[in-house]
């Protein structure tokens, strides 16, 4: 095992762990100012990939796709926000489960009625194909060094939003406290309505990122919102900062882990069963992860005020 | 000449009279309408719906449902058919998992299941029953086709599939015949997206070749992350990561990946072009594996129909096992435990004009079975 493949490796978790970000930024968003649980999350992702894709196939241009993913994502939830989630924030969670939960098959289904059973073609832009050199560790994939860029770009501009502008100043407001902000005058259905509708276009934006890389297919979030809420835990619900350590984290664990794991197993077990039983751990290892955490930290790294 | 003109009329009559009194025949489809594996069930219900149509076979009635690629949903539906529609066949199925939860119980409750797909080595081996029928495949055999194929060119075989029974069976059955040393052998998790670590890996091994099973999204994730990751090694894999549903969204990645598959699109006989054409016609799509495959299963079951009432069980098992029908696969039989024996082709992915296509090139295996036949005690 070199150095540069360690290297290698380090950078994969660090762009699963961007790419994840971008999904549980929203998820927390909405969780940390409106208290609602968004099964849905998933769907917005999914929302993204297949706009993204949709255009790029009409027009040829991935660009003008990554641009439609944004739009088409944040209208899908501003609608729902308006049309139905906005009557779950009264609710406990367990009715706003229910409800997401069916929004996940009604979006679901929905899209396999527009956009037919079979995957969907989305290729990386001809400016970002292929691999580029990089010292130390070879040839490594261009488009994955973009995603980081893209990532940290997003995570800047969200701290930028919440620490410096008048928006930012009324989501933390209703953070703290959403009846106070309310009596205050500020138009909270209308900020309800910007948060939900910011933290589509972020799974919207990574759902067209990532939908380059894999299969556009119906059901392509479920498997990602599962990891993000897993993130948002370690985290600490309602934190931006949080998410951002946590999927990171959770991001260079999971690789790491289906990577070395096997590996390590090799030096005691034969090769088939190192193999099998070191995938079957790697696959347990972030929910071991978050085990522990919660062990010790109950409201996660970075808890948010209650 | 007076006698055989009687004679003919005889038949003749004889073959109307079988037609005007046959009694209508209920066949329960079960395959995956819904979610992400949707592709290959719509393929499977077009081509077996569009072969009972073409058979001109009236009484044939379908029931039709969707599993949602979820086992206990399949083996409510399969109890649903069995108990309330009482139908006589069933089929359709396309994953191992859902075959295994539903095959069982029906073929012991007298009904006669028909696999389009899933071969699972459990129902080819100790498991087998004369009331089962695999018109596709034993799950292994794809991939031994593989291995016995990178004999030829490969050393040295990096190989992955996905941590579940099929995934192990597929690395199995490659394993089998290939007789090379192995770069690495990799499990990765079922449904996973993102191939990178693994791509990494064997970049790092030294590998002249990549030998990977990966069904569904996970094999469009892994062909396109890898031609974007500058590792230049050779890829095989069995047909179903570069089956006709999956081609158009891997894209320009999968252009010459040598796969698989008991059937092309280019195989040459009459059956063959008949039904690329019709389907065409019909659908407006090039048929993938899975519709050839049910495409079959459908025809078999209509020259079956042809020879036995399917009430009398034992005769109707007996024209079953005869496999008297016009394979789209050219030469088929079924060997002693009801699974295929069939030839297994290499293909190669090429372009035809703006579509992305299979083209046979070599056949790895002539009249091939499973391994599994022999712990069949039937």
């Amino acid at each position: 095992m070199s150095i540069a493949l360690l290297i290698e490796q380090l950078l994969n978790g660090l762009q699963l762990g961007v790419m994840l970000f971008l999904m549980a930024a929203g998820l927390t968003l909405i969780f940390g100012v409106m208290g609602l649980i968004n099964l849905a999350h998933g769907s917005l992702f999914m929302i993204g990939a297949f706009a993204c894709a949709a255009v790029a196939a009409a027009t040829g241009s991935f660009w003008l796709g990554l641009a439609a993913s944004l739009v088409a994502a944040a209208a899908a939830g501003a609608l729902i926000e308006v049309v139905i989630v906005r009557r779950l924030y009264a609710r406990d969670h367990l009715d706003q489960v229910l409800a997401t939960f069916a929004l996940i098959l009604i979006l679901s289904e929905g899209t396999r009625w527009l956009f037919g059973s079979f995957p969907l073609y989305l290729d990386i832009p001809s400016l970002l194909q292929g691999a580029v050199p990089l010292p130390g560790v070879g040839q490594y994939q261009l488009y994955r060094l973009v995603i980081i860029a893209v990532g940290m770009i997003v995570a800047a501009g969200l701290y930028l939003l919440i620490a410096r502008t008048r928006l930012g100043m009324r989501i933390r407001a209703g953070e703290s406290d959403r009846e106070m902000i309310a009596a205050l005058g500020v138009d909270i259905s209308t900020l309800y309505t910007v948060v939900f509708a910011l933290g589509a276009a972020l799974a919207g934006l990574a759902g067209a990122l990532v939908g380059a890389l894999q299969s556009v297919q119906v059901g392509m979030g479920e498997p990602v919102l599962i990891l993000a809420f897993v993130v948002i835990v370690i985290g600490g619900i309602g934190s931006i900062k949080g998410a951002l350590f946590g999927a990171i984290l959770v991001g260079i664990v999971d690789t790491m882990g289906r990577f070395l794991l096997p590996k390590l197993l090799a030096l005691v077990l034969p090769a088939t069963q190192s193999g099998a039983i070191g995938g079957a751990i790697a696959s347990m290892l972030i929910y071991i992860l978050m085990a522990l955490i919660l062990a010790f930290r109950p409201r996660g790294l970075f808890a948010a005020q209650a | 000449m007076k006698k055989i003109l009687a004679s003919s009329i005889f038949g003749l009559s004889m073959a109307l009279s079988s037609v005007v009194m046959a009694e209508p025949v209920k066949i329960g489809v079960i395959t995956t309408l819904s979610g992400g594996g949707a592709g290959l069930g719509v393929d499977v219900r077009d081509a077996f719906v569009l072969a009972v149509k073409q058979s001109g076979n009236e009484d044939i009635e379908l029931v039709i449902e969707d599993d949602a690629q979820k086992p206990e949903l399949a083996v409510q539906l399969a109890e649903k058919m069995i108990q309330s529609d009482k139908v006589d066949l069933m089929t359709g199925i396309i994953w191992s998992n859902l075959a295994m939860a539903v095959v069982p119980s029906a073929v012991a409750q007298e009904v006669i299941y028909l696999s389009p797909n899933a071969g699972p080595s459990q129902l080819a081996g100790d498991k087998c029953s004369p009331n089962y029928f695999n018109v596709a495949y034993q799950n292994d055999n794809f991939h031994e086709a593989m291995g016995e194929y990178a004999n030829q060119d490969y050393k040295k075989t990096f190989i992955l599939a996905p941590n579940y029974p099929a995934g192990k069976d597929s690395l199995t059955g490659f394993k089998r015949y290939y007789k090379g040393e192995l770069a690495g052998e990799l499990y990765t998790q079922v449904g996973q997206t993102d191939y990178a670590a693994e791509i990494a890996q064997i970049r790092d091994s030294g590998a002249d070749s990549v030998f990977f099973f990966l069904p569904g999204g996970m094999g469009i994730s892994f062909m396109k992350q890898y031609a974007q990751s500058g590792v230049n090694i050779p890829v095989l894999g069995p047909g179903f990561s570069f089956s006709q549903d999956v081609l158009p969204a891997v894209g320009d990645a999968a252009l010459g990946v040598k796969n698989s598959s008991s059937w092309s699109k280019d195989l040459d006989n009459e059956a063959n072009k008949k039904f690329v054409e019709a389907f065409q016609a019909e659908y407006n799509r090039l048929p993938s594996l899975y519709a050839a495959q049910s495409w079959d299963t459908a025809n078999l079951i209509v020259s079956a129909l042809s020879k036995a009432s399917v009430k009398d069980k034992d005769a109707f098992r007996e024209a079953l096992k005869a496999a008297d029908f016009a394979s789209v696969r050219g030469s088929f039989k079924f060997n002693n435990n009801n699974h295929p024996i069939q030839d297994i082709y290499v293909r190669e992915v090429v372009k035809e004009g703006d579509v992305l296509t299979n083209k046979i090139i070599a056949t790895a295996f002539e009249q091939h079975g499973d391994a599994y036949a022999s712990e069949c005690k039937m």
